[in-house]
């Protein structure tokens, strides 16, 4: 089967076809695509199954999509997500 | 107008497919929803492309049920609605069931009700964590979290993955990892294994059990890891991603053992304390729980799987964590029983006989290794100030104990109003056993209105559209 290909931070990665964005992006060697809302840490997956929503992602412009239950599509844009995900664009 | 469903199953794992292809058999119409794109749970994973999960345990009991499973779908006889994240269910007052169960469908979370005159909630469980400093750090999983990497995404989590925490998973994921190519320094297991001996004539019965053990064992020994027990991780160290964990003896009680510390360099760590129900839909109902040997919440039900609300039954890990073989079992006598409720459909004895001795003791084995595993009060001694005990909220373990000696609070919720643990996404099911043990108190049995976040929208306007009756016209 032929990858789907998508964007990380504008950085163009590929995908299993109905691999998750965070295995995708794991795959890749990325382990964190969120910062959080009070200290700015970084977070990645941590339960793989939809629990912790530590995977927060902005995909297609649209903020806080569980990386770990999202299945890649090709052409997806992904960029990592600051605090709420909400925050003005700066 | 909509054909009312006999039976509502939510979720498709191990019990729930058992009961929805059992209840089918039987003549049932069942409607089946389940959170996940496949059936199988979070047991039986497809990795990424394929069409079947490869384990044993698959090909031998998940396999020949989900191709029942097509069949009675093709037949009609099943409603599968896949990637349905039920959030709620609530008595129903209409000629086309007792219950209506509200959902949230698909990527774009599209608003669903089902009708049904019965329930079974077969809604598994989650991974047990317990906080220690570095947890949050990218690079630590959970332990089931890890599994599911593997064996859905094909990725392991890293290429030196220490396992950590307590209960039998931590053999398989580690088996696993190792078996696809990770180095794995140590197993560190914060229980003893002789605490297994008291359950000795339990252990025997199970033979199967215990050839399951063996099978993890020997993965372990070809691939030299090492199993520490009564040793935590106590610590996880790295800046944005973790480099090493500190690795300590444990005493009875899973005290931190002073100057026994030692670093184990890695660029993962798996980790997780057992498993815990996933009750919320269940006790919205008012349905009664018990506490299991390892002090978690899990369902009250009776001989037949009936829960204490009349028309609902619970299949699985629901009524307490004891893996996939029970759940299979606890499915088909909670399907057989609805059958008979609703038609009065004849039992055969023999099977219900063999059923209930099988569930007997299996229960009995997962027991055993609920009070093996049970944490230790000690635990709470590898926390600093400055541990990050609700990761949503990023509240630290000075927060809480100062909310309880300072400002008097003796349970989770006071903890939550004061500090905000347990507020954030997660609804309290990462900290909250955590939380309450801070608090001085066992976990209380989760209580949340919606089980997943759902659309102001949905909950504005109740949805009235009806997947199933979308299902039979397709």
């Amino acid at each position: 089967m032929t990858p789907h290909r998508f964007t990380f931070d504008g950085t163009p990665l590929t995908a299993v076809p109905g691999q998750t964005l965070a295995a995708a992006l794991w795959a890749a060697g990325i382990t964190s695509w969120r910062t959080t809302r009070h200290r700015r840490a970084p977070r990645g997956a941590f339960c793989f199954i939809g629990t912790c929503h530590d995977c927060l992602a902005t995909v297609n412009g649209r903020p806080n999509q569980r990386a770990c239950l999202l299945p890649v599509r090709p052409g997806d844009t992904v960029t990592t997500q600051e605090g709420t995900g909400h925050d003005p664009v700066r | 107008m909509t054909p009312s469903a006999d039976l509502a199953v939510v979720g498709a794992g191990p019990a729930g497919l058992a009961a929805a292809v059992t209840a089918a058999d039987r003549g049932l119409r069942v409607v089946l929803l389940d959170a996940g794109e496949r059936p199988g749970g979070q047991i039986h994973r497809h990795a990424a492309g394929q069409a079947h999960p490869p384990s044993l345990h698959g090909r031998r009991h998940f396999a020949p049920r989900a191709r029942r499973l097509a069949a009675h779908r093709r037949a009609g006889r099943v409603t599968h609605l896949p990637a349905h994240h039920v959030w709620t269910v609530v008595p129903h007052d209409g000629a086309d069931g007792a219950w209506a169960l509200h959902a949230v469908a698909g990527p774009d979370e599209a608003p669903a009700t089902v009708h049904a005159r019965t329930v079974l909630l077969a809604t598994g469980a989650y991974e047990r964590h317990l906080p220690f400093p570095g947890w949050t750090l990218p690079g630590v999983v959970g332990a089931g979290g890890a599994q599911a990497l593997l064996k859905s995404g094909l990725v392991l989590p890293g290429r030196r993955v220490v396992v950590a925490g307590s209960g039998p998973l931590l053999l398989a994921v580690a088996g696993s990892l190792a078996a696809a190519g990770a180095r794995v320094p140590a197993v560190v297991e914060a229980a003893d294994y002789t605490a297994y001996a008291s359950g000795l004539p339990t252990l025997l019965r199970n033979p199967g059990k215990l050839a399951e053990a063996a099978l993890h064992g020997g993965t372990l020994l070809r691939h030299a890891a090492r199993l520490l027990t009564r040793h935590a991780v106590t610590a996880a160290h790295g800046t944005t991603r973790v480099e090493a964990v500190t690795v300590t003896r444990l005493d009875r009680d899973w005290r931190p053992v002073p100057g026994t510390s030692r670093r184990v360099p890695c660029d993962a760590l798996a980790v997780g304390h057992g498993l815990v129900p996933q009750l919320e839909l269940a006790t919205g109902l008012g349905c009664a729980t018990r506490r299991t040997p390892d002090d978690t919440p899990a369902l009250v039900v009776d001989a037949d799987q009936a829960t204490t609300v009349p028309g609902v039954w619970a299949a699985g890990e629901t009524g307490g964590v004891g893996g996939a073989d029970l759940a299979l079992t606890e499915g088909e006598i909670a399907a057989d029983a609805i059958a008979h409720a609703l038609r009065g459909t004849p039992r055969d004895p023999r099977r219900t006989a063999a059923l209930t001795r099988r569930r007997a003791r299996l229960r009995a084995f997962a027991d055993t290794m609920a009070a093996a595993h049970r944490p230790g009060p000690g635990w709470t001694g590898w926390l600093d100030d400055t541990t990050e005990v609700c990761r949503c909220e990023e509240v630290t373990a000075g927060r809480v104990r100062e909310a309880v000696a300072d400002l008097g609070a003796h349970d989770a919720r006071t903890v939550k109003l004061l500090t905000r643990a347990g507020m954030g996404w997660c609804q309290g099911r990462m900290c909250g056993q955590a939380v309450a043990r801070l608090a001085g108190e066992p976990p209380a049995p989760d209580r949340r209105p919606l089980s997943c976040p759902v659309p102001l929208g949905h909950l504005a306007a109740p949805p009235t559209t009806d997947p199933t009756d979308r299902g039979a016209r397709a």
